[in-house]
């Protein structure tokens, strides 16, 4: 068997990955990030810059974290402390990260955006260091959540965000800790899909992959794991795509590209919401004074 | 927030959110606000164009706001703008031998229609499994737009099969021109006349009062014996019709064919246009107006500089964070409602 494809799969899937498990921790207290797809980008874009500039993808990588994790601490501020609607919060930050990305990148590689090439990260067997990273994270966030005192107050801010309370946890401080790893793994997620699997920025590169990742998150159960394992296969999609096209099978493409959204749709439809939600997911809380 | 504040506070948001837009990307702000309002109210062609651009805003907006008053979150407007105007294009292409009037209210109402299927997707995926609304109409937002760019480079190419476009309409079944100078067409009465219908029906139907509970008390309504799910999926559908009759307004008065590039997100931009209005469907009006002045000048102020229209995604996205950190309207979901 040809090994390079599981490799290819597990780059292709990975910003999706990234992201999906930083927002199953980030929906486990209780906040439904949904400028996740604003967090990518913009840290896709924060990436490649400074990859660009500085010729160190690993700087890139460091820095498009770092926006990410600004821009979901913005929308952090609103959907928390504000207590404002986090739809509306998070359409808003998706759009705002569009056009602020789309402007200065017009403005610094010109009106239609000519192809800028990003310098790649140093590979062992095709596997960078970004891959191990995901594997860990997966077994980190697990024993984190499930494993620790903080894992146990997070759930409960989730779940019930007053027993939480009434056990002396705070609750914005644990639900911004949550956004925070959220960011930053969406950060991450969207600085790998510019620097470690494009090479390059395009305008809107995200393309709704910040959608996909909020749709394993409810896939996976809110479970770090099962994630990784959900976001995998739907990411497998992508690469499928490429084979098929190689072996020139006579399937519009266009079925492929729409074909994760499909599964995302098709998957959500099988499990339902069911009840493994946090029952808190989505709703602002008022701390008591 | 106090409504008798909410317009000024609306008026000061938006142009606050104006002038930091041009100093973030530091641009000239007297000399970008300038190309900006010429863009936008100069002569009657800016004027025009101001008005042509809010048409497509304005229904899209109203359709956002349909559905958001029912309390649900409709943010497939995009979708729903597209899956509309391939079923018009669809139409238009087996009515060629049609008298032109019946082609185009034909395109018109299949563009409704098919807007209110795809929306209707995610409604009985919501209603019958519990889908969240928000993720299902996201995702089938890039669904769609897969569905056009097959359809036009496969069944409804155009019959050279060159480019992935539809076939121009005939000119007699486009929306007739106010103006043989200007691009201005007879949607925007349309439009208009929609705000007017669908304020009627949230104040004085039944079906209006029942979104409107729905939305506001959903406890209440189902102490009531009103049953939400079937408010919610009419809603849902309402919305999904004035967003396909957007993208049919978009066909038969702009573009007279559908592309790949056919929505320039004006199904997305809907959502911040009925926020400005407070959901009100009449508000809606002047905020899809200034919606349009906004692209129409930032087109104005492209030819200048590199900035064009993604500067109004930072303008719409700012006066939203504004408003909805001032008002409580849009405090989150409260603890309670989950019926």
């Amino acid at each position: 068997m040809d090994f390079s494809i599981f490799i290819q799969l597990l780059v292709y899937s990975t910003p999706v990955a990234l992201a999906a498990m930083g927002e199953g921790i980030g929906q486990k207290g209780g906040v439904m990030n949904i400028g996740l797809e604003g967090t990518m980008l913009s840290a896709a874009f924060g990436g490649a810059v400074v990859a660009i500039a500085t010729h160190s993808p690993a700087l890139g990588l460091l820095a498009g974290t770092a926006v990410g994790l600004a821009v979901t601490l913005v929308a952090a501020v609103f959907s928390i402390t504000l207590a404002s609607d986090q739809v509306v919060v998070g359409t808003a930050v998706n759009l705002g990260v569009l056009g602020i990305t789309g402007t200065l990148f017009r403005n610094q590689f010109g009106q239609s955006g000519k192809l800028i090439s990003i310098p790649s990260l140093p590979e062992l067997y095709g596997i960078d260091a970004v891959i191990p990273i995901l594997l860990a994270l997966a077994i980190a966030l697990w024993f984190a959540v499930n494993r620790t005192t903080w894992g146990l107050a997070l759930r409960a801010v989730g779940e019930y965000p007053k027993a939480a309370e009434s056990s002396g946890f705070s609750i914005t401080r644990l639900r911004y800790a949550g956004c925070a790893i959220a960011g930053i793994l969406g950060g991450l997620g969207g600085a790998y899909l510019s620097i470690g699997v494009a090479n390059s920025f395009a305008e809107n590169m995200t393309g709704g992959r910040g959608f996909v990742a909020i749709a394993m998150v409810t896939f996976g159960r809110w479970k770090s794991v099962p994630i990784l394992i959900a976001s995998v296969l739907v990411g497998g999609l992508d690469v499928l795509q490429f084979r098929f096209q190689a072996m020139g099978l006579k399937v519009p493409f266009q079925l492929f590209v729409a074909m994760p959204y499909i599964v995302a749709l098709a998957v959500l439809v099988i499990v339902g919401r069911g009840t493994a939600a946090p029952a808190s997911l989505g709703k602002a809380h008022q701390e008591s004074k | 927030m106090n409504p008798k504040f909410r317009l000024p506070f609306t008026v000061l948001a938006l142009a606050a959110s104006i002038l930091l837009t041009f100093a973030i990307f530091r641009l000239p702000i007297r000399a970008s606000s300038i190309l900006l309002y010429e863009g936008a109210f100069a002569d009657r062609v800016g004027m025009a164009r101001t008005i042509l651009k809010s048409c497509p805003l304005m229904l899209t907006g109203l359709g956002a706001a349909v559905a958001w008053r029912a309390g649900i979150y409709n943010i497939g407007g995009e979708g729903q703008f597209v899956f509309g105007a391939i079923s018009g294009a669809w139409f238009a292409k087996l009515a060629v031998n049609l008298p032109p009037v019946v082609q185009l209210l034909g395109i018109l109402f299949w563009c409704a229609v098919g807007g209110a299927i795809w929306a209707g997707v995610a409604g009985v995926l919501f209603v019958k499994r519990g889908v969240d609304v928000v993720i299902s109409t996201i995702l089938l937002n890039f669904v769609a737009l897969q569905l056009l760019d097959w359809a036009v480079s496969g069944p409804l190419q155009e019959l050279k099969h060159q480019l992935p476009q539809s076939d121009l309409l005939p000119a007699s079944a486009m929306l007739p021109k106010l103006n043989r100078q200007l691009d201005l067409h007879v949607g925007i009465f349309l439009a208009v006349a929609m705000c007017g219908v669908i304020f009627l029906v949230l104040k004085y139907t039944k079906f209006g009062f029942r979104m409107r509970l729905v939305g506001a008390a959903p406890l209440a309504a189902r102490a009531s014996g009103v049953a939400a799910g079937k408010v919610q999926l009419g809603a849902l559908a309402l919305s999904g019709a004035l967003c396909g009759l957007a993208g049919g307004i978009e066909y038969c008065g702009v573009t007279g064919q559908i592309g790949q590039g056919f929505s320039q997100q004006w199904g997305f931009l809907g959502i911040p246009i009925a926020l400005l209005a407070n959901l009100n469907p009449l508000a809606i009006i002047p905020s899809a107006l200034v919606g349009g002045a906004l692209f129409a000048g930032s087109e104005n102020l492209a030819r200048f500089t590199n900035a064009g229209s993604t500067l109004v995604y930072v303008i719409q996205a700012s006066v939203v964070l504004a408003l909805v950190a001032a008002d409580k309207r849009f405090r989150g979901r409260s603890e309670v409602s989950t019926a």
